[in-house]
């Protein structure tokens, strides 16, 4: 596995707030002011908090090293571009093939185009994860593990 | 009772503009004060339920709230405030002894706030403690009076046992119970980081946590909770507990609910009971019974830690730690009337006690009087609040201070004055696993370190403007305050002059 700085999520200290839905939402949108962007917003975010008996945790997307979203798309829009899992929007059908392969549930239909996932906000106007800023108990953390 | 009396003391004040209904508000309130309504498709807040502790101000990602005061008053007068009338209700309705948590905040003499240092000016100079060497050290415990020689002249280094601490601050006694297993982690890490002490309380050490007691004074209080050899082994220090300064004359309250699988083993008391410490110790009425106690706690630990004993500043102060001080005692520790507390009886905080600042002054200069001074540390705790109140304690007398609500601070207490209710949204005075994880002590840890760092800062910035470059030499050094504001018997009692003179 290449070593690279990814998002994981500590469930030990994930208090299940769901603010991290709403920076990602937010992030994407190349929001400026979080209470323009989001008011009336039905948000769609591509990290998600599972919660269930007290339990949660943030899933978005784990960047595989053999990713079966890339392995399953039909049309070759899904690529790895420095170790980031990425979509070309404009090679996909919205066949929704990855969405099916994808063990995590990591991705979802968009908004704005077929599919979306989680691309560590390489493609927005942060550059850096802001789930990971955003988390008040620092559950969500980016950096390298192996 | 049909009829509730109390109008709620703080409003949540939410900007609807600015709300975009992410409801963690409502997921962070464990007080149940916000709640989305679906119909509404709109969030809603009811004040009643509102400590005031900022959970949900700090987490809103939109800065859409804030709590002001309520405006609600009763017709105005000077004897029954408001306050009074409200307390009054409650217990008319409960019939119940009002309970508080954390230090007496009324309106009482901050004497810190009436003394200024000094700094040097033309005739001695300042130093600057980025360019020359600054030393905060400070060491705990007896010091050796004269230097004694063997017979072929060579010093005998045989010292009593002490503490050695790299800047004079220590975490003071907050009992696992009271606080989280988080905030217990969170010190211990800390103290081992900056090279300082914290204190168990009399709560027991957790198993996890003996692998910080290099760091760490363990307490006896008049409970014994969690007493037994290896826990006293694994400590640096033994605290016996004669009084906190928050509720002076009493013991510790913790509540059944807080008495969880882990803090009934750590206290070594069944699940879900009460644990109320005994008002006195059972075994102590006198200064020769205190002596039986040090004494029985050297033994126990080989004469190789010191043993501090920790009283509650009251009227007779002086003359107490006088007789602590011909106990065995190796630091005498002294709690203000401010200091904190996870539960004491409102009564009892507020009217209870004296200022730490008269207490340390009148115990030091006793202390001198009868030449047994360095028989003892003195370390005072109870209203520390900065590294200011830190460099006035050294310099009225005292070798080292206590902080404890500074350093909840540091981990998120917005000091709302509920502890005693278990439900703390910041993780710290609760032991509901889902509200004491929200202290992350990998985050709470550093805040620590920083707020210790950023004080032996400004402590040595203060020293090096009074041309002083040691704690040692500040310490006792009354010179180097003045008061103002203060009367003639204030100013005798502190031993300091006033501003002008």
């Amino acid at each position: 596995m290449n070593k690279l700085r990814r998002v994981y999520v500590n469930e030990e200290w994930c208090l299940g707030c769901h603010l991290c839905e709403y920076y990602c939402a937010f992030a994407n949108l190349n929001g400026r002011d979080l209470a323009r962007t989001l008011k009336n917003v039905r948000i769609n975010p591509r990290i998600k908090i599972e919660e269930r008996n007290g339990i949660s945790f943030a899933v978005s997307c784990r960047h595989c090293d053999e990713p079966l979203c890339r392995k399953g798309c039909i049309t070759g829009a899904i690529s790895i571009s420095d170790g980031v899992i990425t979509i070309d929007r404009d090679r996909c059908i919205g066949c929704y093939t990855c969405i099916l392969s994808c063990p995590y549930g990591a991705v979802s239909p968009s908004d704005e185009g077929p599919v979306q996932k989680c691309e560590l906000c390489t493609k927005n106007i942060y550059g850096t994860p802001q789930c990971v800023t955003g988390c008040p108990n620092a559950a969500i953390v980016y950096e390298e593990r192996w | 009772m049909a009829i509730n009396y109390i109008y709620p003391d703080y409003e949540i004040a939410r900007n609807q503009d600015r709300c975009i209904n992410c409801r963690v508000c409502e997921r962070q309130c464990s007080n149940g004060a916000h709640e989305y309504i679906e119909d509404l498709n709109k969030m809603v807040s009811y004040d009643e339920k509102c400590v005031n502790c900022h959970r949900c101000v700090a987490l809103c990602p939109t800065r859409a709230l804030k709590i002001v005061k309520s405006g609600h008053t009763f017709k105005e007068n000077a004897n029954w405030p408001g306050k009074i009338i409200n307390e009054i209700y409650k217990q008319a309705e409960s019939g119940g002894v009002l309970l508080s948590s954390m230090g007496n905040p009324e309106s009482f003499p901050v004497y810190f706030d009436k003394m200024l240092i000094n700094a040097s000016q033309v005739t001695n100079p300042s130093i600057d403690p980025l360019r020359e060497p600054m030393e905060t050290k400070v060491f705990l415990g007896p010091k050796p009076q004269k230097i004694e020689r063997d017979e072929k002249g060579r010093i005998k280094k045989v010292l009593p046992p002490f503490l050695t601490l790299s800047m004079p601050v220590m975490f003071s006694a907050m009992s696992y119970g009271s606080i989280s297993y988080n905030a217990h982690e969170s010190l211990a890490r800390a103290a081992e980081e900056v090279g300082i002490y914290y204190n168990t309380g009399e709560g027991g050490l957790h198993e996890d946590f003996y692998k910080y007691g290099k760091n760490t004074i363990v307490q006896v209080a008049s409970g014994r909770f969690g007493v037994h050899p290896d826990y006293l082994a694994a400590a640096a220090a033994i605290e016996i507990k004669m009084g906190q300064g928050a509720k002076p004359g009493i013991g510790g309250h913790l509540p059944g609910t807080k008495v969880g699988p882990d803090v009934s083993r750590t206290r070594m008391i069944p699940e879900g009971s009460d644990a109320i410490s005994p008002a006195p110790h059972h075994d102590i009425y006198s200064i020769e019974d205190l002596r039986q106690l040090v004494y029985s706690l050297k033994e126990a630990t080989n004469y190789q830690k010191p043993v501090i004993v920790k009283i509650a500043a009251v009227h007779n102060v002086a003359a107490i730690a006088s007789g602590i001080a011909r106990s065995g005692a190796d630091i005498i520790a002294i709690d203000g009337f401010r200091g904190g507390t996870g539960a004491a009886p409102t009564r009892i905080r507020d009217n209870v006690g004296i200022p730490i600042e008269l207490a340390l002054a009148c115990v030091d200069k006793r202390l001198r009087d009868e030449g047994i001074r360095d028989n003892v540390s003195i370390v005072v705790g109870g209203g520390i609040r900065s590294s200011a109140d830190v460099v006035k304690a050294i310099a009225l007398g005292a070798d080292c201070v206590y902080v404890a609500t500074a350093a909840l601070m540091a981990l998120g207490c917005h000091l709302c004055r509920s502890c005693h209710t278990g439900k703390c949204n910041w993780g710290i005075a609760t032991q509901v696993p889902e509200l004491a994880k929200r202290l992350n002590p990998n985050i709470g840890y550093k805040r620590l370190v920083n707020l210790m760092n950023a004080w032996k800062h400004e402590i040595e910035e203060m020293m090096g403007g009074m041309g002083i470059n040691s704690i040692e030499t500040l310490k006792g050094n009354r010179l180097m305050l003045r008061g103002v504001g203060l009367n003639e018997k204030e100013l005798e009692i502190l031993g300091i002059k006033h501003a002008g003179e």
